[in-house]
């Protein structure tokens, strides 16, 4: 056909061309002077390495320009190691570079795909070892088999349950009750409204009887962020107006987002912002998400106070603190 | 005896013993094709080593364990304060294991370094089309050791027990916790009770350096023996052929090349780890779940992951007494998901377009596929503005904008830029395409004017070499599916609008600019 698109043409694997070294002794001789010089500062550094061990004490501070104070040991046993590694791998390379071969060699490719005979005989050999199993025909054994098969994986599952206890109502729980006194983390010390000044903030978790041992799973519910504002400044229905005592109001702090603490308050604007995914909630309107990911405003704490003016827990919290979870009744 | 005489007896002694002779000396002599882009597979692999070297220094003093220590180290910030066990171990491999630092930070890079030599080297070998037949298979291998590499990290990460990791293993728990149905469960189970409790780090620890190092060594194992069988790919060039390969021997010139570039990734993270301070746990303080610092970030490879969940709208549902989380469960689980799963599939799903069945050992380059690169370059897209919104308040801090109006970018950007990309994307390919036309047909032009008799002035072009010429065209252009809706016998094909999705992505698929031939060459020369 004369019309037929007929490609450039493949001028085939271009001259090999020599190196320096491959026609000039000199040059080779060169050559393996530099391989050798890397490799000698490669025994250096080995060297740096084990003086900086033995010889510089770990406390030993250097100021470097730019970087600043380094400390010493550190960067020797570092700089050393580096050194020791990056030019063995320089010179192994410059070797193979200016003396070993660098003509290109052609190997060839076969096809995965065998010949069609061979794979006549292999789809045949596999077809009569099905029918020679009868699995197709023998539908009692297949399905027998098939549960059996199912069942033996559920085994290990079943292995695991014990790895922890189920949850139970545990999620919807706080160690928060009726009249649990606020205290101070840090600190532990019980704590009167007159502590805190109007802008102010802090964490506080409820009042156990031995602190020194207070689980991390607690904090990861009780954690509470106190913030006062002036009375005025609120925005709230009534009833969660009644649960702020004279302008102090008080916030679950773990995120209803993903749990993390949510920790920054910024006073002008009286937002909270989570510095996990910068949820924020607004104190002023019972931490309603303003922005962000969460889906829900930070359980708010009913507080009050005791006869000697202590900060005391009305009532626990009306609902689950932190992420939310498949059983969670929000309503 | 000279250094050949004694290998020479050491091959003799170990044919005699084992008759491997016919099958080394071929594989002494393998070819391997030579190309800067083909070492980022290979950096990926050196770092894992270092990883099991580095990872085996630490775990002689790390103490997995959440039981509660007071610090009586050397660290004198930190000095009486209660902690759990892990941390005070990873301070003490920090200030007094002498050169404990040092690997704590080579372990860190190489994590860091071993990602990126994935990811770039997922990205070579999507753009140059390497991964079609007969290689999906490790397509596949290489998609499942990026997602366990993924995981590995984050626990990695994690064992420390610091006030950082500590609020990225909430946040894990929080995916757990908000699976539908099950959720309290499995993260009751995971955690051994309530978070955080005292048996999550053993327990990662034993995933982190016994069960996914097993997993990735035997996947690594099966990616390069898939390498060693099918032979490696090469790039399209003159006497290269679908039919051979052309490179250099294994013995000595690759091994000494591949076994020296080990030696510079290591020497270049050890460099790093002396110099480059990374995660230092111990200005964070032991983890408790009160507290959190500003600005918490996860390693890079996690931040495209956090960034998705930060933007995600605030939606749950509750209903019957239940509460779905979908702006977790969206953000945390379905999309990526979703994109990892069409990523193992994605050789199925092009050869489903183009229909092209045989084996391809010839790289394509990216712009003689402009379907596929644009493809890749709006996943890219993709990807970096969900990471760019992971790192929004860090953004925000340092060049003092808002960030509720970066992350009002990033969602409106990761909808809207990604499309944007792929049609950028093919246009540039496709108009590459028509300036290596030019090229081939009228030659480089040299700079060089030239004035002609009558006044006029004109750039004098000089031919491309055969060679070059040759690498411009001999890439195939396949014309687009053809898939009628009635079959031979005039009857309706099953499938009707698989068949016409299929036919319209083929027609996309298959738009490029017609590549030089002969002919034309012959048709300038009469002119």
């Amino acid at each position: 056909m004369s019309n037929q698109i007929e490609p450039i043409k493949d001028p085939g694997l271009p001259a090999h061309v020599h190196r320096q070294a491959d026609i000039d002794p000199a040059a080779a001789d060169r050559a393996e002077r530099q391989v050798a010089t890397l490799f000698w500062i490669s025994a250096l550094g080995a060297i740096l390495l084990i003086v900086s061990y033995v010889f510089i004490p770990q406390d030993e501070f250097i100021f470097i320009p730019v970087m600043g104070n380094q400390n010493a040991h550190q960067l020797g046993l570092g700089l050393g190691m580096a050194i020791s590694l990056f030019f063995i791998g320089m010179g192994a390379i410059h070797w193979a570079k200016t003396l070993m071969p660098d003509t290109e060699v052609v190997a060839q490719r076969h096809e995965f795909r065998s010949s069609d005979e061979d794979r006549k005989d292999f789809v045949d050999t596999v077809k009569s070892g099905a029918s020679a199993s009868a699995l197709g025909r023998r539908s009692l054994i297949k399905r027998s088999l098939g549960a059996a098969l199912g069942l033996s994986l559920v085994s290990p599952i079943v292995l695991l349950r014990d790895l922890g206890p189920l949850p139970g109502k545990e999620l919807e729980k706080t160690t928060w009750k009726s009249g649990t006194h606020l205290v101070t983390d840090p600190g532990n010390r019980r704590i009167k409204a007159s502590d805190l000044e109007v802008g102010a903030v802090a964490q506080v978790l409820p009042e156990i009887e031995d602190p020194e041992h207070r689980k991390l799973s607690d904090i990861a519910k009780d954690a509470v962020l106190l913030i006062r504002l002036r009375p005025a400044e609120f925005n709230l229905e009534p009833e969660k107006l009644a649960m702020t005592h004279d302008g102090i109001i008080a916030f679950s702090k773990i995120c209803s987002h993903m749990g993390c603490a949510v920790a920054l308050y910024e006073q002008q604007t009286k937002h909270l912002l989570c510095p996990c995914h910068q949820s924020t909630f607004d104190v002023t309107r019972a931490a309603k998400v303003i922005f962000g990911p969460a889906a829900r405003p930070l359980p708010q704490l009913d507080i009050t106070v005791d006869n000697e003016g202590y900060l005391v827990a009305r009532k626990p919290f009306s609902e689950p603190v932190g992420p939310s979870f498949w059983e969670r009744d929000s309503q | 005896m000279s250094v050949e005489a004694r290998l020479g007896s050491a091959a003799n002694f170990v044919d005699e013993r084992t008759g491997a002779a016919k099958w080394m000396k071929k594989n002494l002599q393998k070819v391997f094709p030579d190309h800067w882009s083909f070492l980022l597979g290979e950096v990926a692999l050196y770092s894992f080593v270092i990883l099991l070297l580095s990872g085996t220094f630490l775990t002689f003093w790390f103490d997995p364990s959440q039981r509660e220590v007071v610090y009586e180290g050397s660290y004198e910030p930190l000095e009486g304060i209660k902690m759990s066990a892990a941390y005070a171990s990873a301070l003490h491999i920090s200030f007094e294991v002498r050169g404990g630092l040092l690997m704590r930070q080579i372990h860190h890079w190489a994590a860091l370094i071993f990602m990126a030599a994935i990811v770039a080297h997922l990205l070579r070998v999507f753009f140059t089309g390497a991964f079609r037949k007969p290689r999906e298979g490790n397509w596949i291998i290489g998609v499942g050791l990026l997602t366990l590499g993924i995981v590995e990290g984050f626990l990695g990460y994690s064992l420390p027990d610091d006030l950082l990791s500590g609020t990225g293993i909430r946040i894990a728990e929080a995916i757990i916790q908000a699976l539908p149905v099950v959720g309290s469960y499995l993260a009751y189970f995971a955690f051994g009770g309530a978070f955080p409790g005292e048996a999550f780090i053993p327990r990662i620890y034993t995933v982190h350096v016994l069960l996914l190092p097993g997993a990735f060594l035997a996947l690594i194992t099966a990616h390069l023996m898939l390498v060693w069988y099918q032979k490696h790919t090469q790039y399209p060039g003159p006497g290269r052929t679908e039919k051979n390969v052309v490179g250099y021997p294994l013995m000595p010139t690759y091994m000494a090349k591949a076994g020296g570039f080990f030696f510079i990734v290591f020497g270049v993270t050890a460099f790093l780890a002396a110099v480059a301070s990374i995660n230092p746990i111990w200005l964070y303080g032991p983890y408790t779940p009160g507290q959190i610092s500003a600005g918490s970030q996860p390693d890079w490879y996690m931040g495209w992951l956090d960034g998705l969940v930060r933007m995600a709208p605030p939606i749950e549902t509750h209903a019957l007494g239940y509460t779905i989380s979908w702006n977790i469960l969206i953000p945390g689980l379905i999309i990526p998901g979703i994109l990892f799963t069409g990523m193992a599939l994605y050789p199925f799903i092009e050869a489903w377009i183009t229909g092209d069945k045989r084996e391809h050992h010839l790289l394509d380059r990216p712009r003689n596929a402009p379907n596929r690169t644009a493809l890749g370059a709006m996943s890219l897209t993709f990807m970096l503005v969900c990471l760019i919104n992971g790192g929004n308040d860090i953004i925000a801090t340092h060049f003092h904008l808002s960030i509720n109006q970066i992350m009002w970018m990033t969602r409106f950007g990761v909808l809207i830029l990604p499309p944007i990309a792929f049609i950028v994307t093919k246009r540039i390919c496709l108009s590459l395409q028509r300036a290596d036309r030019e090229l081939v047909l009228h030659g480089r032009e040299t700079g060089t004017l030239l004035r002609l008799p009558h006044g006029e002035f004109v750039e004098v072009h000089e031919p491309i070499s055969p060679e070059k010429a040759y690498l411009l065209t001999s890439h195939e252009q396949l014309p687009a599916l053809e898939l009628p809706a009635v079959d031979g016998r005039g009857v309706k094909r099953a499938g009707a609008l698989r068949n016409k999705l299929r036919a319209r992505m083929s027609v996309a698929n298959a738009e490029a600019i017609t590549k030089v031939s002969e002919n034309d060459l012959k048709e300038i020369e009469h002119h």
